[in-house]
């Protein structure tokens, strides 16, 4: 569904992606992992066409999606700190982005504004929101049009249990239906239980791209974090 | 399009400042008209204010506007949204606020205490230069990253324009003044907005003076119809060259 | 006892030979014992009057050498077809009333006009039209003439027209209530003294509204000149009057609301100076008083060049002018007091409504402007804003003893 091929990116001296080809694939969770700096978050932004890569291109549905902007219809996209307009309530800004691609979706997924509560405080202004508030619209805004493919940053950051348990149901869900999602996350107990491949970045390079079956039964730790341990282990060794 | 525009315009309308500012100039222009016996007197003033006052709050507002939406760009970027349309709304919401603000505070003040030909040219350039300060600022803001660094560029730009500019016409007026420099002023006035739009305030104001002398010269070619067809067209220019070169930049900028 | 019989000799021969006694009426029109102007002239003698009714007359050149009132009724019109002199005036007394004269001819050579008095005394031209006329109304060595409510137009460009009542060599005239457009000067006096004009309008002659030189003595009331190719000139007289006239609009280069060239001893008072380019532009003028004149909206209210001596300033209204004064030397020996300035930004602490604290009338760009005009275009920004206050607060380039001592707080009631 998504190829990229051959991104290259560089910010000023620092090489925030070097080389890197991937193709995710519909029905996918991908857990994309790696320290911090290692590009992730880079790689994400050029597939939302919001960085630029310098050489290399990719492919959305086939579609070059350089100069192209329609292919986003067919993303929810959850930002790793969502910031919005500081004088619009909770509701202006949910009507607001579904006003903006009410061309492409009519119909509306509104069952995380409901299990976070979110309707109570419709008339709340953003600027008085904590940050864990702010992920929940961010999370309902992504999940807001029945997408094709969901690329959350860092969603379960700042959630309480409970929403991040909601959270998790609703991604399962998501996969079951056939979509492609694509996860970062620190917190790798979240993504043992979600993704169905994982992808590990450093310095900018893709380190590795695996099946998370293949990787357990290769280093033999069901535990997501002590199978990266374990590979990271014996590729420096 | 027109609904990313709605959304920014409301967005900004609602913004303290903003409403501070249409406050600031309304008890401004009021008090002067007041105080002032003469009407023409307070006039005066809000000329400076206008020339002043406006392409400063348009500049710096604009680009610490356009630092603090940061995330609200990148949000609008990953929607179905082309980056043009997204950064275009963003101007006309920033024109269209501060206009209005200019409008409200300062153009009713004149329409009730000044409905003259010089109140009506001082309300366009007023609302002109809050456009042109506009375009620049975004311009400025979408080259340097840096949030201080790009308000500290946009300062030293309404400097250059409100000040350093004629300093630098004076000191070639004095320099070269045995040489006959009046095509070339009508032609170096181009170069700054606010230069040309206190010309054609001057043109009504100041028209008596301008008819004598070699100021004649003005009066010929920006009171003519040709000459006030350049004007507005240069004017245009000014608005449209820094919001182009800016939206060309912005399309390629990583976010 | 001797003198007095004298007077009464006098008196009485004036009385037998005054010419409307044994006074004729002749008439002049359709159906009437004259059909034509030149033949009613032929027959009558001095004090008869000639009547002329309706109609279109083209008698080539007219010349009246008798004492005749020449009259017309219901606004009769003399032609002269684009060729000949209407009217030549040669005796006293005359009197040419209620016609319409037009189409004088032009030349390079002869100044032709709609009505010349040459040489005569006691000539009254009134109520006339003037309409297209190479000189409109033509006073040479004639003194004690009235010229009274005639409207004078012409069309022409500056090359070939002429002034429109124009006097060379008199004294004691009256110019009163007339309408004079489109001449190159609209009223022209050249060594004419003691006369008085009022009440007429000059506007938009080709040259001056009002123009005269080496004429003394005399009085202007109540006129108004409004956008004149360059205002008023009056040069090389002494002892003039002006009071109540309005200058309105005359703007360009070189024009001036009036120009005041080597005047001495001479009263303006009570004038209104209106959108002007120039108000009053004085050079080399000594003792004249420019009194409880306004001055409003204009380029330069007065400028007062440093020829001037003795002059006194006082009792005026400046409001609205871009520059107050304006002056091209450093000494200044004209006196500017008691003036309500509006650029005037002292304070009055003990409420005598006199400020406190001298105003001086020059500004720093003022001065920068008479050295280099094209900086006019930096007027009113923020650079020469900064340098003005700065001046203000330190003089350092204006005149250091041009400042009204005793600046009215607020405008004068005029």
């Amino acid at each position: 569904m998504i190829i990229a091929s051959n991104l290259t990116k560089q910010f000023g001296k620092l090489s925030a992606l070097d080389n890197v080809s991937v193709n995710f694939t519909k029905g996918e969770c991908i857990a994309l992992m790696g320290p911090n700096g290692s590009g992730k978050t880079t790689l994400i932004k050029c597939i939302l066409g919001m960085v630029v890569p310098d050489s290399g291109f990719i492919t959305f549905n086939d579609k070059n999606i350089l100069h192209n902007w329609q292919y986003r219809q067919h993303i929810g996209y959850m930002p790793q700190i969502g910031r919005y307009p500081e004088n619009m309530t909770i509701g202006q800004v949910i009507s607001m982005i579904k006003d903006i691609r009410s061309a492409y979706n009519k119909s509306f997924d509104e069952e995380l504004i409901e299990s976070f509560g979110l309707n109570e405080i419709l008339k709340k202004r953003m600027r008085t929101l904590s940050g864990g508030t702010r992920q929940k619209v961010s999370a309902s805004l992504a999940f807001l049009f029945h997408s094709d493919v969901l690329i959350l940053d860092e969603p379960t950051a700042g959630l309480d249990p409970v929403a991040s348990e909601i959270l998790k149901e609703k991604i399962k869900t998501k996969i079951k239906n056939g979509k492609l999602v694509i996860i970062t996350s620190h917190i790798l107990s979240d993504l043992d239980e979600l993704a169905t491949q994982v992808i590990y970045m450093q310095d900018g390079k893709l380190r590795f791209h695996k099946n998370i079956n293949e990787l357990r039964n290769e280093t033999g730790q069901q535990k997501l974090a002590k199978a990266i341990v374990s590979l990271m282990h014996n590729h420096s060794a | 399009m027109k609904k990313i525009f709605k959304y920014v315009t409301a967005d900004i309308l609602r913004n303290k400042i903003v409403l501070a500012y249409t406050l600031l100039l309304m008890v401004i222009s009021f008090s002067l008209f007041m105080l002032q016996d003469d009407a023409s007197k307070g006039m005066l003033s809000l000329l400076n204010i206008t020339l002043l006052i406006v392409p400063l709050t348009s500049i710096i507002f604009s680009a610490i506007y356009v630092y603090n939406s940061a995330e609200f760009i990148e949000l609008l970027v990953s929607q179905p949204l082309k980056r043009k349309s997204i950064w275009l709304s963003l101007f006309y919401g920033l024109a269209a606020a501060l206009s209005i603000a200019f409008f409200v505070g300062a153009g009713i003040p004149i329409i009730i205490y000044q409905p003259t030909s010089t109140g009506i040219i001082m309300i366009i350039t007023g609302i002109v230069l809050s456009v042109i300060f506009v375009a620049i600022a975004l311009l400025a803001a979408v080259l340097t990253r840096d949030k201080a660094k790009g308000i500290g560029i946009t300062i030293m730009i309404w400097l250059f324009f409100a000040l350093i500019f004629d300093g630098l016409i004076l000191f070639i007026l004095f320099q070269f003044e045995d040489y006959p420099l009046d095509k070339f002023m009508i032609f170096t006035s181009a170069f700054n907005p606010v230069d040309l739009c206190r010309i054609l305030i001057l043109l009504q104001m100041d028209v008596s003076a301008l008819m004598g002398y070699t100021g004649a010269i003005f009066k010929d070619f920006f009171g003519s119809h040709v000459g006030s067809v350049v004007a507005g067209f240069v004017l245009l220019l000014w608005v449209i060259i820094p919001l182009w070169l800016s939206t060309r930049k912005f399309q390629k900028k990583d976010l | 006892m001797k003198s007095m019989i004298t007077i009464l000799f006098l008196f009485s021969c004036c009385f037998f030979y005054h010419p409307t006694l044994n006074a004729a009426t002749y008439f002049v029109g359709k159906n009437k014992p004259f059909s034509s102007i030149k033949q009613a002239l032929q027959h009558c003698k001095n004090g008869d009057t000639i009547i002329v009714e309706t109609g279109l007359y083209k008698e080539g050149e007219i010349i009246i050498d008798k004492a005749v009132i020449l009259k017309g009724n219901g606004q009769p019109v003399l032609d002269g077809n684009h060729q000949y002199q209407i009217i030549t005036v040669k005796a006293d007394y005359v009197s040419i009333d209620g016609f319409k004269l037009q189409h004088s001819g032009k030349s390079d050579v002869n100044d032709i006009a709609a009505i010349k008095v040459f040489n005569a005394n006691y000539v009254t031209i009134s109520n006339n039209i003037i309409d297209d006329a190479f000189w409109g109304i033509l006073l040479q060595k004639s003194n004690h003439c009235t010229v009274i409510n005639n409207r004078l137009k012409a069309y022409s460009n500056e090359s070939n027209s002429g002034n429109g009542i124009h006097c060379w060599k008199g004294d004691s005239l009256i110019i009163a209530n007339n309408t004079i457009t489109g001449h190159r000067d609209g009223i022209y006096f050249e060594f004419v003294t003691n006369s008085i004009i009022q009440n007429n309008i000059s506007e938009k002659n080709l040259r001056y509204g009002l123009h005269f030189m080496f004429s003394h003595n005399d009085t202007y009331i109540s006129n108004r000149f409004q956008q004149n190719g360059s205002g008023v000139a009056v040069m090389y007289s002494h002892g003039v009057k002006m009071e109540n006239n309005s200058f309105i609009e005359n703007w360009g280069d070189g024009a001036y609301g009036l120009l005041l060239k080597e005047i001495t001893d001479s009263y303006i008072y009570h004038n209104r100076f209106l959108r002007n380019t120039i108000g009053i532009h004085a050079e080399g003028t000594t003792r004249i008083k420019v009194e409880k004149n306004i001055f409003s909206n204009n380029g330069w209210a007065m400028r007062v060049q440093a020829s001037c001596s003795d002059n006194n300033i006082l009792y005026n209204n400046f409001q609205g002018n871009t520059f107050d004064i304006a002056t091209n030397g450093s000494l200044m020996l004209n006196k500017f007091d008691h003036n309500y300035w509006d650029k005037y930004e002292g304070y009055d602490l003990n409420k005598d409504n006199i400020g406190d604290v001298p105003y001086r009338p020059v500004s720093l760009f003022s001065m920068i402007v008479e050295r280099n005009p094209s900086a006019m275009m930096l007027f009113r920004s923020f650079m020469v804003t900064l340098f003005d206050k700065t001046e203000k607060v330190l003089p350092g380039i204006i005149p250091e003893n041009l400042k009204d001592n005793f600046p009215l707080m607020k405008p004068l009631a005029l």
